[in-house]
């Protein structure tokens, strides 16, 4: 039977081999001509257009200057340096009225009561001061910046801005022979690396998806922007006069954000000229007409799908983290806690590159999401340098009540502006987080490329960060 | 809008039967597919019709491959698929292929074309070719909003007649028109409407017998295909995709595949 029928199907395919061969090779374009040719009659028959100016025209007006070689680009940073010049300028004040309620209200009434039920040290330890603390922290840290900033960029993509970019850099893109459409994908990775690894499917060369996978990474995602904007503030806003703060600070978070992006080119052209050699095939792109945007659905969604998602994942995340923390700080060998061993031991190794034992324990403790790495920074400086006053004890994360405290906690940890650039540095530079990684061992079925995109720009990171370091004492000295 | 209240006022208007089901479909009635050009509102429609929020954005591209939810209207069940958009179903991207793929062997009740009334001319080539596959479908003309912005008038019935399927105006970001949609989906579903497809016409005779021939050969081999003249003529044009699912008689299989996926 299913012989017989594998001759039958074979039969089709000769029939269908000699018919080809009679008709000849030119009916495929007469179907498609006349599929266009009764698309144009029906169009005919059934749309009047009025009126010759419309809005298109507009468009085009906007288009010719927003996707034009001279404007273009400026304006694109200039876009990006209002929406974080809005995000930092406004996620201050909730910042702190959350941090008042969570960190000086709650906390104090859960320790009360945990006191009253006679909780023995190490659970109420665990509990409140590791895992409470970590939500506490990531709600007042990050709910404010993302609440903000998601809104805006949705209206930007609402607004038909998003092509506009891609159009902008597709001949970069193309230079450093990679896909136009990466640019998409890159802008998507702003908000989430892990979308941005899904979003390059539509990429049809695998060859040119792997790249656009493997430089997703450095686009800053949304658990990297709060750091970014965090330590911007502290270091580099207060350089200035402080009416010029929150400039300075967006400036010098733009400026990563563009590092970034030129990262993301170079290690395309790099790999595009190595182990993903190859051309850069072609695509179009439709620009779509402006849109106005949806403002209250555009405002509603965002902080509900966007904003509750990933603040639900960062909660996910640092309780366990604050657990971790708890423990690492409070279980002893001997003298020394294990988090001060590690600090100790990875310090003068860290210092090579203007970073410290502290931050690298950070970002061990968080691969699993960005999002916690600051307030783990700030729980182990505490720690580490045997700060009094602040905080209860050993492995709290404590109440802060303004950035200079926070400033106060890092000075006192050791930290310069040196070490504050190259944190920003190493925040844009290093592996992805394990949401991430699992997507892109999803996505491409290979250990192979996982283990690439981890490796590679965490390398790079190191790399930069000593060199910076090494040129600025050189000059400083 | 004084058309969508006489819909309203009327007694065939039943949106309080509109169950929106999210993701969760297990078992269902019909089975709808959402195509069109990209960046015309397919997701923004599904998301009307289902509940979800699947990411919408104006820019082409978004949704890369199929999305799926449901919705329960009149006591019936609806499977809803999102297809990616596409300006063609000719060559041969990723979209193109997974769009074609279910359009053909999904073998959907209905597939809503969703169409962008400002570029309707453009939209109308692959309603058309989406038309010579299926024999059921629906023109949902989204942005009228816009259309009406562009002094751009559209006469429905016109383009109805001339497409021979129903035709619903629809500004869908502000869920205009959805009901009537909700309405025509299920007269063509349950065969109240007999849609007449436009098809291209004959230009040779000759083609017309080479199609004839492969018809009668594929028509023993695979019962269920709705639109065997369509297979047939990916055969003659040499379509390998279409040629390796004969060989391999993966065809008679890929409708059952992508109705369980």
């Amino acid at each position: 039977m299913y012989d017989h029928q594998e001759i039958e199907n074979d039969e089709i395919i000769s029939l269908t081999n000699t018919l080809r061969w009679e008709l000849g090779i030119d009916f495929h374009d007469k179907i498609i001509e006349s599929i266009y040719a009764d698309a144009t009659k029906i169009a005919k028959q059934s749309i009047r257009v009025e009126d010759a100016k419309n809005s298109t025209i507009f468009d085009q007006k906007v288009d010719s200057i927003i996707t034009s070689k001279w404007f273009g680009f400026p304006i694109m940073f200039l876009l990006l340096a209002i929406v974080f010049w809005i995000t930092v300028a406004g996620a201050n004040i909730p910042s702190s009225w959350l941090a008042a309620l969570l960190l000086d209200t709650v906390h104090p009434f859960l320790k009360n009561i945990a006191a009253q039920i006679g909780m023995p040290w190490w659970l109420d330890g665990v509990l409140i001061d590791g895992a409470y603390m970590a939500f506490a922290w990531v709600v007042s840290v990050m709910l404010p910046p993302m609440a903000i900033f998601f809104p805006l960029f949705t209206l930007l993509e609402d607004l038909g801005y998003l092509p506009r970019v891609a159009f902008n850099m597709d001949s970069l893109f193309r230079k450093a022979g990679a896909h136009g459409k990466q640019a998409l994908t890159m802008s998507m990775g702003f908000g989430c690396n892990a979308a941005g690894v899904v979003a390059t499917r539509v990429i049809d060369s695998p060859r040119e998806r792997l790249i656009a996978i493997i430089t997703n990474n450095f686009s800053l995602c949304n658990g990297r922007w709060p750091t970014q904007i965090l330590i911007a503030t502290i270091f580099i806003g207060s350089l200035v006069p402080p009416h010029y703060a929150g400039l300075v600070s967006a400036a010098a978070v733009v400026s990563i954000a563009v590092l970034g992006i030129v990262f993301s080119l170079l290690v395309s052209w790099g790999l595009s000229k190595s182990i993903l050699r190859g051309e850069a095939s072609t695509f179009s792109l439709e620009l779509p007409p402006y849109r106005p945007p949806r403002i209250l659905q555009t405002l509603y969604t965002s902080l509900i799908d966007r904003t509750m998602l990933v603040l639900w994942r960062a909660i996910v995340f640092a309780i366990p983290a604050g657990i971790v923390i708890w423990l690492v700080a409070n279980i002893y060998i001997g003298e020394l806690s294990l988090a001060e061993y590690f600090i100790d031991w990875s310090n003068p190794f860290a210092l090579y590159f203007g970073l410290n034992g502290v931050i690298l324990l950070a970002y061990i403790i968080a691969i699993p999401a960005n999002e916690i790495v600051i307030p783990t920074i700030l729980m182990l400086t505490v720690i580490n340098s045997g700060l009094t006053g602040i905080g209860e004890g050993a492995g709290v994360m404590f109440e802060l009540d303004s950035v200079a405290d926070t400033k106060r906690i890092l000075t006192a940890g050791g930290w310069t502006l040196l070490t504050a650039v190259n944190l920003m540095l190493f925040s844009l530079l290093h592996n992805p987080c394990s949401t991430t990684l699992y997507t892109i061992y999803k996505e491409t079925k290979s250990m192979k490329w996982t283990t690439i995109s981890a490796l590679l720009p965490l390398t790079l990171g190191f790399i930069v960060c000593f060199f910076v370091t090494q040129l600025w004492l050189l000059f400083s000295s | 809008m004084s058309k969508q209240r006489a819909c309203e006022n009327c007694q065939a208007y039943r949106k309080e039967h509109l169950i929106r089901l999210g993701i969760g479909i297990d078992q269902y009635d019909y089975i709808i597919a959402l195509a069109g050009n990209p960046n015309t509102g397919k997701s923004t429609v599904f998301n009307n019709l289902t509940g979800l929020r699947q990411h919408t954005g104006n820019w082409p591209g978004k949704t890369v491959t199929r999305a799926e939810g449901g919705y329960s209207f009149a006591g019936k069940q609806y499977k809803l698929v999102d297809l990616p958009g596409t300006y063609s179903l000719l060559s041969t991207s990723k979209e193109e292929e997974v769009a074609r793929d279910f359009i053909l062997f999904g073998r959907p009740d209905v597939t809503v074309i969703v169409a962008d009334a400002t570029r309707l001319e453009r939209n109308l080539n692959l309603v058309l070719q989406i038309l010579e596959i299926t024999d059921k479908a629906v023109l949902c003309l989204n942005l009228m909003d816009e259309a009406e912005r562009n002094h751009i008038t559209i006469n429905e019935r016109t383009l109805s007649k001339a497409l021979g399927i129903p035709v619903v105006t629809a500004v869908a970001r502000q869920k205009k028109g959805m009901d009537v949609l909700i309405n025509t989906i299920e007269n063509v579903a349950t065969g109240k409407y007999m849609c007449k497809p436009h098809r291209v016409k004959s230009f040779s005779p000759k083609l017309d017998h080479a199609v004839a021939l492969l018809v009668e050969k594929l028509s023993k081999e695979f019962k269920n295909i709705p639109n065997l003249k369509w297979v047939a003529l990916r055969l003659l044009e040499g379509d390998q995709r279409i040629i390796e699912a004969v060989r391999t008689k993966e065809l008679g299989q890929l409708g059952e595949d992508l109705k369980s996926a």
